[in-house]
């Protein structure tokens, strides 16, 4: 049995489009693996095709060996597989204090439930005191941490997170990033990161796969990715 | 005199509310305008004129015809609506083909009660007198049966609300309808989810057939003005809040008793009209649409 995230030779059309054209990765358990690229890069279809969320046209994906394509994104929630979508995915018309249940509400253990909402308010004490106000009020870096927290609240071991940047301010990027590795070391998470704010993202990545026009042209440590003169100036933007 | 009226709305009223509560249940966590509704109500209220048939009991029926309501909600959903939006996914035809399905449902259900029972007038009997209070020598036109009616739904209004606002089940419904994606994300199975709200809708409009038929008569036909007082109810609330459907069946109730006592009788179907048209063109988004009661 292979351990980690393997994915194998995974296309997705869109019609006659080829948004992703056969990628193929793995993601050891507790790695943090950044996938770079551009709008249109397909970086969101891939992590949509792993989530279950868009059904791929071929390949495979497995995570310790089962096999994920054709499952329902509800049901890898209970695998452990826990997907933070694009743009803080937070129910705007709850409150906190419901976004957060969400994270638990299909789970059996209440007890752990209650134990992993605490943990969470304790990772995000900002959140502690805004509990009854509806999640619309929250800043845009407040709902990245529910969207978060909520995510800790399903113990998840392999987090998919799309683009956790996307529209905060630079200094709450940073905040969210640190608060990601922190999370990841302390609970020995997996994650998949797609980002197209390459500096952030390879900042905490353990490897980067740089993705273009749906085809992975390279892979290797960060430190590598931010040397290689061609990538900086394509994607890392220096 | 004034109180009298009062009464009297609110008892018309609760039932537009149930009405309206059954049609957002399915438009929030759908899209679906389900003109069906009338019909699955209809049917249910005839399952429970057949008990009371079979049994002569009222207080059985009562029960019986809600869990049919129930039930015929769900099937509705299971058999029709999710095959339907399996087979038609995109196009021009995508987002109106359920809601033109839903009337041909209607017509279909019609059709069946009246091949069954026939389209004769039938009397669904309550043993509650529909006879008015009287307070000395003064009879007023409120009666047990509508008393019954307005405790009935205030009751199936309060557990609705119980269920929405305490209960995970409740913030699933409001989850999966709010943001399908983001609940499914987060574990909740949308499907089986929306199916319950379908049964739930089911329920209501069951409820709404089974405690205003026996005021009047029952037909295949008999519950539609009142589909169309539920509609109207819906939109003044907004079509996706609870709340706004309770608050504006229970204006358009108190609103026609009004118009019926102190204007005329010609006039309460054109002022519900009216009224309708108003609220779209001013409030489109209905007087609790977005912001105040979405949460309920």
């Amino acid at each position: 049995m292979k351990e980690g995230l393997v994915v194998k030779d995974l296309a997705i059309d869109y019609g006659s489009v080829a948004a992703v054209k056969g990628v193929s990765f793995t993601i050891t358990p507790g790695e943090l693996v950044a996938v770079i690229g551009s709008n249109g890069s397909g970086k969101s279809t891939l992590i949509r095709a792993i989530s279950g969320l868009i059904a791929p046209t071929r390949g495979s994906a497995l995570w310790n060996g089962e096999t994920l394509l054709g499952k329902k994104p509800e049901d890898l929630v209970r695998l452990g597989i826990v997907h933070i979508s694009e743009g803080k995915s937070v129910i705007p018309e709850l409150t906190v204090a419901e976004n957060l249940a969400l994270g638990g509400i299909w789970r059996r253990d209440k007890s752990d439930v209650k134990l992993a909402t605490q943990e969470s308010l304790h990772i995000f004490p900002a959140l502690t005191t805004r509990l009854e106000q509806r999640a619309d009020s929250l800043s845009g870096g407040e709902r990245q941490m529910l969207a978060i927290a909520r995510a800790l609240i399903s113990r998840p071991q392999l987090l998919l997170l799309d683009e956790p940047s996307l529209g905060l301010a630079p200094l709450i990027i940073e905040q969210i990033f640190v608060a990601i590795n922190n999370l990841r070391k302390k609970y020995g998470l997996t994650v998949l990161l797609v980002e197209q704010n390459a500096v952030s993202a390879l900042k905490i990545a353990d490897r980067g796969l740089i993705l273009h026009l749906g085809e992975l042209i390279r892979s290797g440590s960060p430190d590598e990715l931010m040397q290689d003169p061609q990538l900086r100036a394509a994607y890392l933007g220096f | 005199m004034f109180i009298d009226t009062l009464l009297i709305g609110i008892s018309s009223g609760a039932i537009y509310s149930l009405m309206a509560l059954a049609l957002v249940l399915v438009w929030r966590s759908t899209r679906i305008v389900n003109f069906a509704q009338s019909g699955q109500a209809v049917l249910s209220t005839y399952i429970g004129y057949e008990i009371t048939v079979k049994t002569h009991n009222y207080w059985i029926s009562l029960p019986l015809a809600i869990v049919c309501g129930a039930l015929i909600g769900s099937l509705v959903d299971l058999l029709f609506m999710r095959f339907l939006s399996k087979r038609i996914k995109s196009g021009p035809i995508a987002e109106i083909a359920p809601v033109i399905a839903t009337l041909g449902l209607l017509g279909l259900i019609q059709s069946l009660i009246g091949l069954i029972w026939g389209n004769a007038f039938l009397q669904y009997a309550s043993p509650l007198s529909a006879k008015g209070f009287t307070f000395g020598t003064h009879t007023v036109p409120f009666s047990p049966q509508n008393l019954f009616i307005v405790i009935a739904s205030a009751l199936v209004l309060g557990i609705f609300g119980v269920v929405f606002r305490f209960t995970n089940l409740g913030l699933s419904l409001r989850a999966a309808s709010f943001a399908p994606e983001i609940a499914q994300l987060a574990g909740i199975r949308v499907g089986r989810v929306r199916n319950i709200g379908w049964s739930f809708a089911g329920a209501a409009g069951a409820v709404a057939g089974a405690v205003i038929t026996p005021t009047s008569t029952l037909s295949p036909n008999s519950l539609d003005l009142l589909f169309v007082s539920g509609f109207i109810a819906a939109v003044i609330g907004g079509l996706d809040s609870l709340v706004g459907a309770v608050v504006g069946g229970l204006v358009l109730g108190i609103g026609f008793s009004f118009i019926l006592q102190y204007i005329s009788s010609s006039v309460t179907f054109l002022v519900g009209f009216i009224i309708l048209m108003i609220v779209l063109l001013v409030r489109p988004r209905g007087i609790f649409g977005k912001g105040v009661g979405r949460n309920a």
